[in-house]
């Protein structure tokens, strides 16, 4: 050893990773999970709603009546599980996987629909929680949901806030800035990850060097842990743990949920142009893993489902969905001039003009 | 009557903080080194131990952060006055500007709202590094949603930082640093806001229309100064309010004048001086009697300090215009197939 080189143990660690029930929906936990089997019941009627709606939004995508749809296809157990977990007095900041998420916070399909269909008017959260609207701009939302927090602290509020993003996020500036911050000021937050293994085309291993994305915690000194993304179970619990320390001033959380895409990244995207065969056969072999086949065969072992009730909820699903397909098609886009009406609370006089030359080339155009 | 005291604007901008701070127990400040040290201009001096460590926060070193959060705080209710160091490193936030802050009103229909001030001192002329020096004004103009101020003086940075601290939309909030502490001036009644969108016509004169905004108005008066002992008799206009602009007042002053200068520090490409010339010439074309014209930065990088001055607008340039204007004797360049001058001669082609 040259020079005077010191070397102190400053850190060293292990990812905990949390599976609850394997994928025949046989219990790994010691835990008594009997207490919870109603919120077991709602995630998984959760899971098939937000699957069939998703279903649907993609057919109406693909009939050219909205302009385009990310699915969170056998990756349902996070975003409907993490909105589940959330009490009313927290706030989410989701992204565009996070319609099963949004759903649960009590946020109305035919906004959703709106919002995908190319209306501002879908972000209007009528009868949600104030959540923040969905997040395009990669892991931007986790800054936003870290000045959340902030505010929460400073105004002594009892809720934790939820910043919802993808495996690709965590690359961003903006993930690792608001996470040194959460850290810092010990921010009543939780990031959940969704590591569903894809950035749109680009495979995982080519995001990071790191070998979780939990540990990517550690160095702010915040608490971290991975779960199986397609456990509802180890999801929930990690979760709500992760919210009741935020709320009770323990600070942050990261979790790492991990899943796998087997679809497409959107609508407007074709895995097998870049999948080798190697990895369309994962993708295939992650549908095994689904996280509502797995929840059912639990709910199912335990007597608390059966196919009269799944054919009851899907008709109930079937006839809610129906209904918001229909509202939204027969909403029609709202005046050309309220595209000048949210751009200020006061508008300058400029706009007014520029509304004025609007309304003169319609009636020219007319 | 309490004697009026002049103040810098520093002293001023620091005044603002604090009356707004007292009146308005949302309101907080974040940025870096602006807590224990006051800023590194000294702005908010004092206001740690008068507001405490919730109102007046230290933040790691990250401007995306800043102005990230700001929206998020925003949106619950909390009036975040931001101070970015130096207009130069505000680039890093400008997705969180652009995107964000500027949009949630827009984006949520009303629903969210983000009444937010970025503060940044902004300019050459004092001798900074690199990349302390530039001015960014018309890359913020371009966004909509956001408001632009820049104050010229320390009574405007008072009045004019209290009515964007009150404004219901983000606002940028240029600070000319040029003229920190060397211009000193009485300060408005206290809690006195001046209006967001409106010009201030500083002189009065028939024979051409100078516009002009932050340190750029110092030359101009001094220009104006010479102008009138040969003279010529200008209105002065300090736009203060970059967006929106207030084009009736600049339009009514030009129609009455027939001619216009507009002097900005910032670079002349797509800088606002075009718009002003461009709204001038829709607005004001059969009252003009020469077309506008810019005194404006050379489109190149800001050099350091030493060769700065070259890139500065002096007082004997704008007079030198104004007589151009005058003489109605604007000198147009060739339009192309000219050869310039190249730094690498013979390496162009």
């Amino acid at each position: 050893m040259d020079h005077a080189d010191l070397f102190t143990e400053t850190a060293s660690f292990t990812i905990k990773h949390r599976s609850c029930l394997n994928p025949d929906g046989e219990l790994l936990t010691k835990r008594d999970v009997q207490p919870d089997i109603q919120r077991w019941i709602d995630i998984y009627k959760g899971m098939l709603l937000t699957r069939m709606f998703e279903h649907k939004a993609v057919n109406l995508q693909r009939t050219g009546r909205l302009g385009i749809f990310a699915t969170a296809f056998a990756q349902e157990a996070i975003t409907v599980t993490l909105g589940h977990t959330m009490a009313k007095e927290d706030l989410l900041c989701p992204y565009y996987r996070d319609t099963g998420a949004l759903l649960q916070r009590g946020v109305a399909m035919e906004e959703l629909l709106l919002f995908w269909g190319g209306d501002e008017r879908g972000s209007l959260f009528q009868s949600g929680h104030g959540d923040f609207p969905i997040a395009t701009m990669v892991a931007s939302q986790c800054l936003h949901a870290a000045g959340v927090a902030k505010a929460f602290q400073l105004r002594r509020h009892r809720g934790a806030v939820i910043a919802s993003c993808g495996d690709g996020a965590t690359s961003r500036g903006d993930f690792y800035e608001a996470l040194n911050l959460a850290g810092v000021w010990r921010l009543p937050l939780v990031f959940v990850i969704n590591n569903n293994q894809w950035a749109i085309s680009v495979p995982l291993p080519q995001q990071t060097a790191a070998r979780t994305l939990a540990q990517k915690a550690l160095a702010a000194e915040v608490s971290c842990e991975q779960v199986d993304g397609n456990d509802c179970m180890a999801i929930h619990y990690a979760i709500r743990e992760a919210l009741d320390k935020a709320r009770n001033n323990g600070g942050p959380t990261v979790i790492e949920a991990l899943t796998y895409r087997a679809g497409e990244h959107s609508t407007a995207d074709a895995p097998e142009y870049y999948r080798n065969e190697e990895q369309q056969r994962a993708a295939r072999q992650a549908l095994a893993l689904d996280p509502v086949r797995r929840l059912s065969r639990y709910l199912r072992s335990q007597q608390k489902w059966n196919d009269l009730l799944e054919n009851e909820w899907l008709m109930t699903c079937r006839a809610t969905i129906e209904k918001a397909v229909t509202d939204y098609l027969h909403n029609p886009a709202d005046k050309p001039e309220s595209i000048f009406h949210y751009n200020y609370a006061c508008w300058p006089e400029v706009l007014c003009a520029q509304m004025a030359e609007l309304n003169d080339d319609e009636r020219t155009s007319a | 009557m309490k004697e009026q005291v002049p103040e810098t604007m520093v002293n001023a901008l620091n005044r603002a903080l604090h009356n707004a701070m007292t009146d308005n127990q949302d309101i907080i400040l974040l940025g870096e080194d602006i807590a224990a040290k006051g800023g590194v201009f000294g702005v908010s001096k004092g206001l740690l131990a008068r507001f405490g460590a919730d109102r007046v926060i230290d933040t790691p070193l990250a401007e995306g952060m800043l102005a990230g959060i700001s929206v998020g705080l925003a949106s619950q209710g909390i009036i975040p006055v931001v101070e970015f160091q130096f207009s130069g490193f505000m680039l890093a936030a400008m997705e969180q500007i652009a995107c964000h802050a500027a949009r949630l009103r827009s984006r949520t229909r009303g629903r969210l709202s983000c009444p937010v001030v970025f503060r940044a001192p902004y300019g050459g002329g004092s001798h900074g590094a690199e990349f302390h020096s530039e001015s960014p004004e018309a890359l913020f103009a371009h966004l909509p949603g956001l408001r632009v101020v820049i104050p010229s003086s320390p009574a405007k940075a008072y009045g004019l930082l209290l009515s964007s601290i009150a404004d219901p939309d983000p606002v940028v909030f240029l600070e000319p640093k040029r003229v920190y502490r060397t211009v000193c001036e009485p300060l408005p009644q206290p809690n006195t806001h001046y209006p967001l969108d409106r010009c201030f016509i500083l002189r009065s004169g028939g024979d051409a229309t100078l516009v002009s905004w932050g340190a750029s108005i110092q030359e101009t008066l001094a220009a104006d100064v010479t102008l009138r002992q040969q003279g010529i008799h200008c209105d002065v206009i300090d736009v203060a309010s970059i967006k929106p602009l207030d084009m009736a007042t600049i339009t009514q002053s030009v129609r009455k004048t027939g001619r216009c200068l507009i002097i900005h520090e910032a670079v002349r490409t797509g800088g606002v001086g075009a718009e002003i010339a461009a709204q001038i010439s829709a607005l004001a074309f059969p009252y003009l009697k020469t077309p506008p014209i810019r005194r404006a930065g050379f489109d190149i990088a800001l050099p350091y300090y030493r060769l700065e001055p070259y890139f500065m607008t002096q007082p004997e340039h704008i007079v030198q215009s104004v007589i151009q204007l005058m003489n109605d004797d604007v000198r147009t360049a060739p339009i192309s197939g000219q050869s310039y001058p190249s730094a690498y001669p013979g390496k162009c082609k």
